[in-house]
Order: C-alpha cells, then structure tokens, then sequence
C-alpha cells in the first residue's frame, strides 16, 4: 500500500520512496525508509495530509504520498 | 578597536532562530539586502564577556545544505566562500528541543565544512513538559561540539551561549561523521584531482547549481581524469547521504536523548483538531479575517484622524510662524503635507503587520496553507499562495518575495502575477477617504456602511486575484513538477519582543523606502502648482481683479479666485488639462487627474499629491478631507466627490498597477520584463474600463 491509503490516525512504516517523484526537500525533512508515518488529519477531500513521519509534522499532497510505500503493522 | 567575531546563525525554519538572533542583538541590529538578490539580510551587534563584540549574521532558514531557493543559497554560498567578509568564524546551529532528530542534518553538514560550530537547543523550557531528557556530555563528545541548552522564552542560557561564543577558537572543527563513504572510489578521485580542497565543499559545488565564486562548476570538467556524474547518479548519491546521516543521527540520539511517552499529551493535537477541521477550520479561519479588518478599520481611525488633523495645524501653525516667502510655502504646502501624507499610514501599516506576524509566530498559518491547498489549486495556486495574497493586504513587495518557497514554478508565478490586486495598505488612505466623502454614515445589522464598504474592496481585490489566477491557469502553458511540502510546526504563543521587532522593522522599511518616493514627488508637485509659464499664471491677479471687476466680490473670494486661476495655469495645471478629456468620461477632473498619473509611481502618493495640490494658496487650517469635500465638479455642477466618480475611483485603485516597486521586484522574481510590463498594462487597462462602466451607470 501506499501513504495514500493510510486512514486518519493509522500508523505505517515507509518502506520504499520513489526517488524520481519525491523531492530531496522531502527526505531531507525525514520520510526516509524505515521511519514511521502517522496520519494526523486530511483536509477535505483527503488532501493534503498532515503527517507525522519519525516525529517531524508535514503536510505534502496526496499526488506526492502515492509515490511512498508503507506498510501497516496491524495487516 | 578589537576585532569582531562573525557569528553566522544557522537552522530549520521555526526553531526560534531568529528569536536567539533577538536575544542576542537587541535592538542593535539592522535589516538590508545581499547585493544584487532581494533576500533579506539580517545582521548585528552582540556585546560579548570582557569587551568583545560579536558581528551577528540572522542566515535564512534551511532545512540542509542542498539550496532549493534564492534563500537558501546565500546560506551556502557564505558558508563555501572564505573570502566573503562576513564568513563566520564560528556557525550557531539552532535546533528546537523537540524536532531535534530533524534539526542535526543541517548540523551534520556544517560540521562536515569543518567550521568551528555551537549547537544550541532552544525551547528548553518544553523539555519537562514533553518528557525530554538530553545526555548533554554524550551528544558533545559524539557530535564535536559544544551544546548550549537555551529558552529565549524563559531567557535561560543566553549568557551560556555568550561565553561559547567568546571562546570559539576552543571549539573542534572534526566532522562527525564521513560523508564520502557513499562512494568511496568517486570521492578519491575527487582527493586526488582537487587535493587542496575540502572534500565536503567540493560536494556541495559539484551538486548544487549556484556560483561560488572561483571554484564553479566548470573548474570539473577541465580536469581529465576527474568526470561529474549525472544528474540522476548525483541525486541518488545525496539521497544516499541523506539516509547515511539519518542513521548517523539516530543511533546518536537513540543514547543521548530519552522521550517519556506517556508525558502530557499535546496541545498540538487538541488545537489541531479544532483549527484544521473540515468545517470548524474554515470557519474560525473567517473569523479571524473579519476581525483583522475590523480592528483596521475601528482602531486605526483615531490615531489617523489626529495625525491628519495635526499636520494640518502643523502647516497652519509653519505659514504663520516663519516669515513669508518661497521656503515657507514650500515647507507648509509641500514638504509638510508630504509628510502627512506618509505618516498617516503608520497606524494601519504597524496593526497590519502586527496581525500578521502573530499568525506566523503562532504557527497558525500553516495550518490556513493546509486547510486552503486544495481550493486554491483550484485556481492554479498553491496553499502556500495564501500567504503572500493575505501579506498582500499589508505590502505586495514582502508579498511576492514570500512566494519563493512555493515550489512549482507555474503556482508561484501566477501567486506572483496576482498578489498586487490583494487590497496593500497604500491603497488604504485613498480608500478611506474616498469612502468618508461618498459613502453616507450608518448602520446595517450593527455594522457601518462605510466598513462594510472597505471589506467589500478588499473582497474584489481578492476575487480579482483569484479570479485572474483562473485564467492564468488556463492560459499558461508552463509545465512543472508541482512539490508541496509544508512543514506543521508546534503552536507557540508569540514572543513580544519578536512581533514588536519586526512590526517596528517593517513599518521603518515602509516609512523610509516609500516614504522617500512620497516626499520627492510632494516637493515636486508642490514646485509645478506653484509655478508655470506665461501671462495667464504670472499675471493672474490683474486678469482676474478685471475679469470680477463688476462683480462685488470681497477681498477673501476674489484671493480664492485668483489663487484657483494661478493652479489652473501652473505646469501642473497644463498637464492634467492635457490629459482631461481621457479621464473625464470617468467622472474625475484635471486635479485627480494629477493624484492618479502621480500615483502609477506609488499609489500612496495620491491622497498627498491631493493634500499639496488642495493646500497651495488655501489659507486656512483645514484637513485634506474638508477640503476634498468642498470640490465642485467644473462640468456637472455639484460636489466632485459624488457616489458615481467615488465608486469609480475605489475600483480604478482596486485594479490598476500603480506601484513601481511592485513592477521592479516582479523583473527581479521572474527575471523578466515581461511579466510586469503585463501586469501593467492588462491591470490598468482593466481598471480604466471598470471604473468608466461604474461612473457612465451610477451618475
């Protein structure tokens, strides 16, 4: 699955990042495989999405989150 | 003298760095520009232990070394330029207690640069309450260097930070951590074709696309045995970096730091739920917009009322206390009135910027980014347009430079393109005066007319922002990646000292930058009404005594006369009659005529231009709007002010581009003549049409 798929308070890990579509910036500011990913809050329409990823909060939009891939503990 | 230290204050955007910049400097510090680029540069003086002074450099903020915008690039560039004069001595890495994990790329990298670096860890003061603890020694010794644990909200370790200051020479300068480890073999033979540089630096040159001077980037391609790598090689191997510093960080932090869970809850998230909801959000978000234009509107009328009616005594109290002369004319009409003219903005310039920079401090306003990205890209905008069109409501100039960290090239330059039709604070004065003179006291639902009027204006000025957004959308063809990336930083109550300072800072910029502009033209406008060529200006007291002469005028009427016949005739008469039969199907004459082509230079200047234009031979102390009221239309008959050339007014200044400072900082963000002289000509010609519509049905 994707980040775009997560649901609002569900937690993930990032396992996989599309380097050609996700931006440095984006790494830079931690969402980097391994790291965890929450889910905080979506605006309507489900984007953008507010994250926590490894204790850093962000919001990137849902074109950006479907190029992470994560996967949910509970699965 | 001793010599200074340079200081260079480096970190993430909102770790408080520029609140330890404050700590440190006081009030002994000064905003300007780097050369040739319109990115702020804050710098000042710290008085350090036993006499030293300390020359501190506020760097903008950055997430890495890896610049993405004009910002950030002065961060490298003085950071990878040892010759610059302000190259640091030693590099303050500001980090916040809370996103620490975060903070240390940026730190890591520098460390690499092997400058002698403090890391300070600000907000201290939220430690307990998150149930933070640090193992300061630990993380000293792994990261190699000197921690000073700060609050500049509580005021603690500034003295601390001061004394590490003092004693930088002291400081290790060893990386903690090798970055040529991704690629072991390229990285030597970097060593080997460029021994006499810094291995880090030449990395940083060779990845990024900006000029440092003498080592550029085709220094590289001349050496043979040394290739670049390709772009997408070079972006693996940063991304590689990255992670490698990642883990670095984390098993450091993994010992150093220790985080109770179960420690108080956050605010973060209770407000969160309230302030970025679906349809509370919105709402409080509206609020909020309502009140700062009320609270313009209400607060700022009664320090405006008594400057306006200050400088009118002022003016008064200057005619009849100097001598009679040419001086005295020009310092009570021209010079004085100028000022006026400028001073009056104060009081809504400083409530604006005091707004503003509340909601940035509080970190309010990324969440309006969050809430708002969606319906603005709509439009073709971004979230982070929202920004510079509500900036917009204070200066375009600040408005359109907040642009830049918009990260798609076509949502920033349609963000660009629209922000100076959002209603700026020079559009304010003309507004209110006009909207006193045409729009009749009263309430509806509790609410004046005449404030319900000025929120109507600032509404078309962003439903034409928006709206011709729209259009730009569909019209320009520019393809580019869109990346949107807002950081959500933690709510923070704003420090005093930080929104004073800057509501101070901006509001001298204001004064100071357009205030210059104002005067220069008060002083010549005064110059052309006063004088003028030929028998009709020079002899206007005989011909108007003879042309009255069977009329039994009194002494004052006959002076009024004469002084009237004398403006006509100036150079500046002769140039708004030239240009009256263009605007008068508008509803104005040639007098407004003057205040508006003055105006295209800055859009303030038209209540002055009026203010000197209405003073020159009035003698007595009466207020710009007084005299504005008693204006009587040559043509029509009836006051010049009506509702009809009012309302076509406020819409001629709604739309069009007066705004040469506007024009100059689009060519410098978009490197082209183009796009101004656009906004230009498509802005004025809008207005034109507007406002000839409105006077041609409502007269």
């Amino acid at each position: 699955m994707t980040l775009a798929d997560l649901k609002r308070g569900q937690q993930g890990i990032i396992i996989d990042v599309s380097s050609i579509h996700i931006p440095l910036k984006l790494l830079e500011m931690g969402c980097l495989p391994g790291n965890s990913v929450e889910l905080v809050q979506v605006a309507p329409f489900a984007d953008p999405m507010y994250l926590n990823i490894n204790g850093s909060h962000l919001a990137i939009r849902k074109e950006t989150a479907i190029h992470i891939l994560i996967e949910t503990s509970n699965e | 003298m001793s010599k200074q230290i340079n200081v260079a204050l480096i970190g993430n955007p909102n770790t408080g760095k520029t609140s330890v910049f404050n700590a440190l400097t006081g009030l002994n510090q000064k905003v300007g520009n780097y050369p040739g680029i319109t990115v702020e540069k804050k710098e000042g003086i710290c008085k350090l232990p036993r006499g030293v002074k300390a020359h501190i450099i506020d760097l903008p903020g950055t997430y890495s070394l890896n610049a993405s915008s004009l910002d950030e690039n002065v961060v490298i560039e003085l950071l990878l330029n040892k010759n610059d004069k302000d190259y640091p001595d030693v590099a303050v890495v500001v980090s916040d207690v809370e996103n620490l994990k975060r903070n240390l790329l940026l730190f890591t990298q520098i460390k690499d640069l092997q400058i002698p670096t403090i890391l300070v860890i600000n907000m201290s003061d939220r430690m307990a309450y998150k149930g933070i603890s640090l193992d300061i020694d630990y993380l000293e010794e792994q990261l190699e260097t000197k921690i000073a644990l700060i609050s500049t909200r509580k005021n603690i370790g500034i003295d601390e930070l001061r004394e590490l200051i003092t004693h930088f020479k002291e400081l290790s300068t060893k990386p903690c951590l090798h970055a040529s480890s991704i690629d072991e073999a390229y990285f030597d033979n970097l060593r080997k074709a460029f021994p006499n540089q810094l291995l880090y630096k030449l990395w940083l040159v060779i990845t990024q696309d900006v000029n440092f001077g003498k080592t550029d980037r085709a220094t590289f391609d001349k050496v043979e045995d040394f290739k670049t790598k390709t772009k997408a090689d070079l972006k693996r191997l940063q991304q590689k970096e990255t992670i490698k510093r990642y883990q670095f960080i984390n098993a450091t932090l993994k010992k150093g730091q220790t985080i109770d869970l179960n420690s108080a809850k956050d605010l973060r998230i209770r407000l969160d739920r309230v302030l970025t909801h679906k349809v509370w959000g919105y709402l409080i978000f509206a609020a909020i917009l309502l009140t700062i234009f009320q609270a313009i509107y209400d607060w700022s009328s009664i320090p405006m009322d008594f400057i306006d009616s200050s400088f009118a005594s002022l003016s008064e109290w200057t005619k009849n206390t100097l001598p009679e002369g040419a001086f005295t004319n020009l310092l009570a009409e021209g010079i004085i009135s100028g000022l006026g003219g400028i001073i009056i903005f104060i009081p809504q310039i400083a409530f604006l910027f005091l707004f503003i920079s509340i909601l940035e401090e509080s970190g309010y306003m990324s969440r309006v980014v969050f809430l708002m990205d969606r319906i603005m890209r709509r439009f073709g905008l971004s979230g982070k347009s929202v920004v510079p069109l509500i900036s917009g409501t204070a200066c375009a100039i600040p408005a359109i430079m907040a642009t830049r960290n918009i990260e798609s090239w076509k949502e920033r330059l349609i963000t660009i393109l629209v922000t100076p039709f959002t209603t700026c604070s020079a559009r304010l004065p003309v507004y209110l005066i006009i909207i006193s003179l045409v729009i009749p006291e009263g309430r509806i639902l509790g609410l004046s007319y005449q404030a319900l009027t000025l929120m109507l204006l600032y509404l078309i000025g962003f439903g034409a922002a928006v709206g011709s957004a729209w259009i730009l959308n569909k019209i320009l063809k520019i393809k580019s990646k869109s990346f949107f990336v807002v950081e959500m930083p933690n709510y923070k109550l704003p420090m005093f000292k930080n929104v004073a300072l800057t509501v101070l800072e901006k509001t001298k910029a204001f004064v100071f930058g357009a205030g210059k502009i104002i005067l220069a033209i008060s002083i010549v406008l005064w110059f052309l009404a006063s004088y003028g060529p030929g028998e009709n200006f020079n002899n206007a007291e005989n011909i108007v005594t003879e042309q009255y002469a069977s009329e039994n005028l009194t002494k004052d009427e006959l002076h009024k006369k004469i002084e009237s016949h004398k403006l006509e005739h100036s150079f500046i008469g002769i140039a708004g009659h030239a240009i009256e039969p263009a605007i008068r199907p508008l509803g104005y004459d040639w007098k407004i005529g003057i205040a508006i082509v003055s105006s295209f230079a800055a859009r303030e200047v038209f209540v002055g231009t009026l203010a000197t234009i209405y003073s020159v031979g009035s003698d007595e102390e009466e207020t710009i709007k007084n005299r504005m009221a008693g204006e009587v239309n040559p043509i029509l008959g009836g006051p010049l002010f009506n509702f009809a050339s009012g309302i076509s007014l406020l819409l001629f200044y709604a739309f069009a581009m007066q705004c040469m400072s506007t024009l100059a900082i689009v060519k410098r963000e978009t490197n082209s003549w183009k796009w101004p002289m656009y906004q230009l000509v498509i802005m004025s010609a809008f207005a034109y049409i507007v406002a000839l519509i409105a006077f041609q049905v409502l007269k």
